[in-house]
């Protein structure tokens, strides 16, 4: 192994600091006790000035939570103390729409975390959540004036409760899984996305998130609503400080997606190395529309997440695009879900890992062609690259072709870097952990670029530094 | 034009406990052209490979240097930076690399001093695309994915212009080429001279030297150079065929 390059460390510590190396300094204004109880989840529902359904279900989800085990089937969670964990915490009793009302010291984590520029380039509308709440939204005079509503929940909640109570819950109910339970009793912030009939936006909408503080879970809750003929492209960007102990993360996702709507949701998250990360994302499809999952996964303890697609109606179609990085004591346990549930639907997975330094990556799928879904096609491809003989993959593909005339295809690769690629590259003057970086990148290549340009430039920054940490020690 | 020198002399070199190259001595100046002409198993691929810097090929004993670069004490892409450039019988591909991400790659790490302007680069190597009668869809493919054989010694020979090296070992660039094909290599591998290099074209047969005129031609057989001459040696050997060196009286000459 040669020799570790010197600028390249102090380029990754750098990147390390920006990414992850600051928390900063807001006092909150209202904090809940500890743990988790009906007391604690009653206190947070009046402090937001919740109506009373809302209060309701969340009591309904608490017991639901308390009465679901902890999945085994997975990676370990036994760590996972949920006593431990604080359920809610306000920054600062104050929303601002506009960029100069946002505290000072908000702010400049977010200058860190280049919100305002991103926003300059490309972004119409911009929910950033600090703690458990937006501070900072503000959607674009033209797309108000079509009506569209992006806001974060709790607002939401307030100002439109007819539409959020029709959706609500019913892509993702409590009972699905523990986690959604858990979401549901104690959810705060996350985004809300209304599209109205016929309007198309061509640029993205963008949410960063971003938690601050050990010990805290975070339960954003988004919808997102497009109405028939409408589309959308929502990104959602995650990056953490680095914390001491675990931090929970079970956010939940619902996407309607109406008659010949189309919904692309992208999120790039790169968590620091303590959190656990369970979300539930999920969607329905309704007729001729079309629901994109892009998913590119870095960082965390463990991650569970499987994107789902319920396609509702004839000749709806979904994809889903997903990149995991496992390097070091990382579990990435991904897949995606698929129904189709009636004639004409199709589906395309494409999943992509990359397991180093012990990482273990599995893939878990689930795809049903329901009996009547007929000529519904499906694919399934997963690409597993181990990087190490220490180093893990697993896939559990679980199909159930349940009509005849589907067609319904599935494809598994498990690859190694080849020695004699690292030498063609090398010979070319490129050094060897370089020369790891670019087979990587051209591994994940075919979803990368399906990736925002600025994404992909970042992701292509973080699998860099990934792959320098291997080659310094490896 | 800087004269630079490549010096192989007195090279051993093993594969396993097998020792295939028993003493070979080549010295290239920029602007010559050599060919390393010999039959199959003679030990050419593994010259190309000592050079590159490959770690199956262990140097027993001989120098490698680029003027006083010791060769030997560098690393794979150390080599490279120093200015050499070896052309792969079979290139490897990588899935999903992009060529001209590649090539940048490359390009920057070789030469570390000059400002690559993109634009500018990437009109270049469509040029040359087109010259090597290769269209512009190359740009984005993955590093040789799907190439054909010969499609692959095109971009090889692109990469031996683009890259601007000192040296430049060919190996067995020819095989697969059909004439159209050989005659722009040729072509390609006559302007690296002119740019300055120093080449060695390692083949079996006589046919890429009816295109390019070597300056020198050595003979390898056995792992050993079994003669050394002018172009006209080629022409000598086409006639001879390797069984000739076989007989007695030349091995008994360089033994």
């Amino acid at each position: 192994m040669q020799k570790w390059n010197e600028i390249e460390v102090e380029e990754a510590k750098k990147l390390n600091e920006i990414k992850y190396d600051f928390v900063t300094n807001v006092k909150p204004a209202y904090q809940v006790q500890k743990g988790l109880s009906r007391s604690v989840v009653e206190e947070m529902s009046k402090e937001k000035k919740e109506p009373d359904w809302m209060r309701n279900i969340r009591l309904k989800a608490l017991e639901i939570f308390l009465s679901k085990p902890v999945p085994t089937w997975g990676p370990d969670l036994s760590e996972l103390n949920f006593d431990d964990l604080t359920y809610y915490i306000k920054p600062e009793d104050r929303k601002a729409n506009n960029w100069d009302e946002v505290p000072k010291e908000i702010k400049d984590t977010f200058d860190k975390l280049g919100v305002p520029e991103m926003e300059k380039k490309y972004l119409a509308g911009s929910v950033a959540q600090l703690q458990s709440e937006g501070v900072y939204s503000r959607l674009r005079k033209q797309w108000e004036d079509k009506g569209v509503v992006f806001m974060d929940m709790d607002s939401a909640l307030q100002r439109y409760p007819d539409i959020v109570k029709e959706h609500f819950g019913r892509v993702v109910p409590p009972s699905d899984n523990k986690f959604a339970a858990l979401n549901t009793a104690v959810w705060s912030g996350g985004s809300f996305l209304y599209i109205p009939s016929g309007v198309q936006l061509d640029l993205p909408v963008q949410a960063y998130f971003r938690m601050n503080g050990a010990l805290e879970g975070q339960f954003e809750r988004t919808l997102i609503i497009a109405e028939p003929g409408a589309s959308v492209h929502y990104i959602e960007g995650c990056t953490a400080p680095t914390y001491s102990q675990y931090s929970l993360h079970a956010a939940i996702v619902e996407v309607y997606v109406k008659k010949a709507a189309k919904v692309r949701y992208t999120s790039v998250q790169n968590w620091s190395d303590n959190i656990i990360n369970g979300p539930t994302k999920r969607s329905w499809i309704e007729e001729r529309g079309r629901m994109e999952w892009v998913q590119g996964s870095l960082g965390s303890k463990i991650t569970m997440t499987y994107p789902s697609s319920i396609l509702r109606g004839e000749y709806a179609s979904t994809s889903n695009l997903n990149v995991a990085l496992a390097v070091g004591p990382v579990w990435k346990d991904n897949g995606a879900k698929v129904i189709h549930a009636a004639p004409n639907t199709s589906s395309k997975v494409v999943a992509k890992s990359i397991s180093g330094k012990g990482g273990m990556s599995v893939y878990r799928g689930q795809l049903r062609i329901n009996p009547g879904a007929y000529n519904s096609k499906a694919s399934v491809q997963c690409d597993a690259l181990i990087l190490d003989d220490i180093s893990k993959s697993n896939t559990y593909p679980h199909n159930e072709i349940l009509e005849e005339s589907a067609s319904f295809s599935h494809e598994a690769s498990v690859g190694k870097i080849s020695e004699d690629q690292v030498d063609y590259l090398m010979s070319r003057g490129i050094r060897e952990e370089d020369a790891r970086s670019l087979i990587v990148l051209g591994f994940l290549d075919d979803v990368l670029k399906e990736i925002p340009l600025e994404y992909s430039i970042e992701f292509n920054k973080l699998v860099k530094l990934e792959m320098s940490k291997y080659g310094a020690v490896g | 034009m800087v004269a630079n020198v490549l010096s192989i002399k007195d090279l051993h070199v093993s594969v396993g406990d097998k020792e295939i190259l028993k003493g070979v001595t080549i010295t290239v100046k920029s602007g010559e052209i050599h060919a390393l002409m010999g039959p199959n198993g003679t030990g050419k691929s593994t010259l190309a490979h000592t050079v590159v810097g490959s770690l199956r090929y262990k140097v027993k004993s001989g120098e490698l240097l680029i003027n006083d670069i010791n060769l030997k004490d560098l690393q794979v892409y150390e080599r490279a930076r120093a200015g050499l450039f070896v052309a792969f019988q079979e290139p490897v591909s990588v899935q999903g690399l992009r060529f001209i991400n590649y090539l940048r790659t490359a390009y920057s790490s070789l030469h570390p001093d000059e400002k690559l302007e993109y634009k500018k680069f990437i009109e270049e190597v469509k040029e040359l695309l087109n010259y090597f009668g290769l269209d512009n869809s190359f740009i984005d493919r993955g590093l040789n994915e799907g190439l054909s054989g010969g499609e692959k010694k095109r971009m090889e020979a692109l990469q031996m212009l683009i890259l601007k090296p000192k040296f430049i070992i060919l190996d067995e660039i020819d095989s697969g080429l059909d004439i159209d094909a050989l005659r722009v290599v040729s072509k390609a591998i006559a302007k690296a001279k002119e740019n300055g290099a120093g080449i060695i074209i390692i083949t079996h047969y006589q046919r890429i030297l009816d295109y390019i005129k070597p300056d020198f031609v050595h003979v390898l057989i056995n792992g050993r150079i079994a003669e050394s001459g002018n172009g006209e040696l080629a022409k000598l050997i086409e006639e001879r065929g390797y069984e000739y060196y076989r007989g007695g009286e030349v091995d008994a000459k360089v033994e």
